[in-house]
């Protein structure tokens, strides 16, 4: 059981949480994730770290409400407890001062960037970072990316804020003005795909963090697996951060809709009990 | 080994001298009431063995002639004393039965449900010599622990003084449980550390309820407590802590027994199509999570054309689940014949009963998937019996060009597992095979780190249920030796 100490809407549907886990907030590093699950029938679901505060003892967590766990999770106020939260799991990225590293990140994606950013920051990088998002509202963190930041590109997509276009359109630009040494995407599959395809034409290495679907968490089932250089590699033990031109994002995108029917009649029925 | 100290009391040797040897093999071995293989094959928790009555129980007993030196015993990898538990049954004291059962073993009524005991204890006994079929060790076993769990009078075992010494177990499965209960016993201070959010590992995720129901092993588990065992979940020894935080705790001794983690696949065309899963994660989704349940998060596909690819007991509660969750067909691929399959003559039968359809010499090659990605059709290859390999078993060969191809909307490959990498990887000066076991000494279970003892499958990379309690005990004993030894 862990606490949660603060919440903070970011968006209607984007929350941040402030949960207590200190064995946790001591061990984690970049890169890291939590195993969550709420209730006692509820779902196990991975969830990069954002940040945490060894003083406190607490991490930090932003969720966006899609399905029905992460709904619940949303549901929950200060005060309250999550039920089981392990971790953390996964291998740290792996910080060194590469150069000028663009970090780009979309919508949720932003909190697991927080920490990479920070260290390759302290790493002595110069880091660029594209926030890239539908809309204002959904661009978050805006201020502590800047405060580890060399330089921060806005893109929406409707151009609410920052540049009207995508997250490829912000890289391209920095890529046709300097020299990059690294590229670190975070963000939807299909977002890191097309990030993918942009760097690999100008032979930018690039590392994508994936966030498939996961069972136990420490390479036990399976679940998450990925081909990587034509061979399957598990997301849980050998990730989640990959070279993101080897990655077959067609079949991470085909694997991430394999419970998709299942998984709208389970939030069909949730939003029912809701209702009642 | 302790060994038939009460063989000479009184009421035990009236006992033996009531009925003659002659007259005790001449009883026909008692058969384990089963339900309905019709009604089983879609009730997916009702347990497959219903359990002996007491008089049946009583008349089994009879047939243990109380050898002098029992070759059951030596086949028990925990070294049970099974005449005294049978006498006592055969005087009618369940309740001393599933006591003696208790001082060797932490979990009576698990192994009396998955031990292979045709091959352990009941496959050295003396009746076999005799052409005559072996007591029903097992079924005698799981009488005397349900009868004294059913009973609520429920015994715990006798802890010395605490020593004050604090031990850790990482990995809350057999291993770590029967060495758990051990150093319970010799008054160390335990601390199982567990990944999970629930105690048990594979008894709770991998074996199913209809072959082992999770309440049972709930109230082992609770038996343990009661003995001062302390369980922390949701702690990844190797993530969560170190360990060398366990060192500076003050944790004298760990033994590390975390299991068979990593599934293994076939890395053959079309594997990671959706509706291709290991038979850990379907068995993880069912069993642990419940994912069958309506009021369960958890997603599960339940195809109606399975296939469940291998031939060891996973595979068959595999299949047997699959048959349960409503498949029409749920076929097990196997690329050898049923002989030299390594599951339970038992779990073979029970899934035959169930409409199990056996597909031997058969070997995946390929799958083939629709527009969404979703598995539709498998391609085999269909193989013969050629020489026996290293592993003494004849070896399937390949038909040139015979193929075939069958329509399935579910695959489960159950074709093994490889040790969980977290502990080799995250402890500097462990020494680790080829295959990712850790190598310890055979008979103390200590590994190169001193401090660090090991058992079950990440010793011996996939195994069974009562041998890595066999390992939790030699660790147990040793350790307790090391430490006395070293303070």
């Amino acid at each position: 059981m862990n606490k949660i100490v603060s919440k903070e809407y970011f968006s209607a549907n984007v929350i941040k949480f402030e949960v207590e886990a200190p064995l946790i907030a001591k061990s984690r590093k970049a890169g890291h994730f939590v195993m969550v699950k709420i209730g006692a029938k509820g779902e196990r679901i991975p969830l990069t770290i954002a940040d945490a505060d060894l003083q406190k003892g607490t991490i930090t967590l932003v969720v966006q409400k899609m399905g029905v766990s992460s709904s619940k999770l949303c549901a929950l106020e200060e005060g309250d407890f999550i039920t089981d939260m392990v971790g953390p799991l996964g291998k740290a990225t792996h910080i060194e001062n590469f150069g000028t590293v663009i970090c780009a990140c979309g919508g949720v994606g932003t909190a697991p960037m927080m920490p990479i950013v920070a260290a390759l920051k302290a790493a002595g990088n110069r880091v660029i970072t594209v926030l890239a998002a539908r809309n204002k509202d959904l661009i978050i963190l805006e201020d502590q990316i800047r405060q580890y930041s060399d330089e921060v590109i806005v893109m929406t997509d409707d151009g609410s804020y920052g540049t009207k276009g995508l997250v490829t359109n912000g890289i391209e630009a920095v890529i046709n003005r300097e020299k990059v040494d690294l590229c670190v995407t975070i963000g939807p599959a299909i977002m890191m795909k097309f990030v993918s395809i942009l760097t690999k034409k100008y032979e930018l290495p690039t590392l994508a963090s994936l966030n498939t679907i996961m069972v136990d968490g420490t390479g036990m089932c399976g679940a998450c697996r990925v081909s990587v250089g034509g061979k399957t590699k598990f997301v849980c033990v050998d990730g989640p951060e990959f070279d993101a031109h080897q990655v077959d994002f067609d079949e991470m995108l085909m694997r991430l809709g394999g419970y998709r029917d299942i998984e709208r009649e389970e939030n069909e029925h949730y939003q029912a009990t809701l209702k009642n | 080994m302790k060994t038939n100290e009460d063989r000479a009391e009184a009421w035990r040797v009236e006992l033996r001298n009531a009925i003659k040897a002659k007259d005790r093999t001449n009883i026909e071995r008692v058969h384990m009431p089963e339900l309905d293989a019709e009604y089983r094959s879609h009730n997916r928790v009702e347990e497959v063995n219903l359990g002996i009555t007491a008089e049946q129980a009583m008349e089994e007993a009879k047939r243990c002639l109380d050898c002098a030196n029992p070759s059951c015993m030596l086949g028990c990898p925990v070294g049970i004393d099974i005449p005294s538990f049978i006498k006592n049954i055969e005087r009618g004291d369940f309740q001393e039965a599933a006591k003696v059962l208790k001082e060797t073993s932490a979990l009576p009524a698990v192994c009396g449900r998955v031990c292979p005991q045709e091959k352990q204890c009941e496959g050295v006994c003396i009746h076999l010599k005799m052409k005559k079929d072996a007591v029903a060790i097992g079924h005698l076993e799981r009488f005397a622990a349900d009868y004294e769990r059913i009973s609520g009078n429920i015994s715990v075992p006798a802890v010395a003084p605490a020593n004050n010494i604090k031990i850790a177990g990482v990995g809350s499965g057999p291993a770590g449980l029967a060495f758990a209960g051990d150093m319970a016993k010799l008054g160390y201070e335990v601390v199982i550390f567990e990944a999970l959010h629930e105690i048990g590992g594979v008894l709770k995720y991998g074996i199913p309820e209809f072959r082992l129901p999770n309440d049972i092993v709930d109230v082992e588990i609770q038996n343990l407590q009661a003995m001062g065992v302390h369980f922390v979940t949701n702690c990844v020894v190797g993530k969560t802590i170190s360990i060398s935080d366990l060192e500076q705790d003050g944790f004298k001794g760990i033994f590390v027994a975390s299991g068979a983690g990593l599934p293994r696949f076939m890395n053959i065309k079309g594997e990671n199509l959706v509706g291709v899963m290991s038979s850990n994660e379907y068995l993880t989704r069912v069993n642990l999570m419940d994912a069958a349940n309506p009021n369960s998060d958890t997603p599960v596909f339940q195809g109606k054309k399975v296939a469940v690819i291998g031939g060891g007991n996973t595979a068959m509660d595999s299949v047997r689940t699959a048959r349960r969750l409503g498949a029409e067909r749920a076929i097990l691929v196997y690329r050898r014949s049923e002989e030299e399959m390594p599951a339970r003559l038992e779990e073979v039968k029970h899934a035959k009963e169930e409409g199990i359809e056996f597909l031997t010499l058969h070997n995946p090659i390929e799958y083939i998937g629709n527009e969404q990605g979703r598995v539709t059709h498998m391609v085999l290859q269909v193989m013969e019996l050629g020489e026996p390999d290293a592993s003494g078993r004849r070896s399937p060969v390949e038909i040139p060009g015979k193929l075939e191809t069958i329509e399935v909307d579910e695959v489960i490959v159950s074709v093994g597992v490889s040790p969980n990498p977290l502990i080799p990887q995250s402890v500097k000066g462990l020494e680790v095979t080829k295959w990712g076991t850790v190598v310890v000494d055979n008979d103390t279970m200590q590994s190169a780190v001193p401090i660090i003892f090991a058992g079950g499958d990440i010793v011996r990379g996939g195994a069974t249920v009562i041998l890595a309690m066999g390992d939790g005990r030699r660790a147990a004993k040793a350790m307790d030796e090391w430490i006395k030894k070293s303070r």
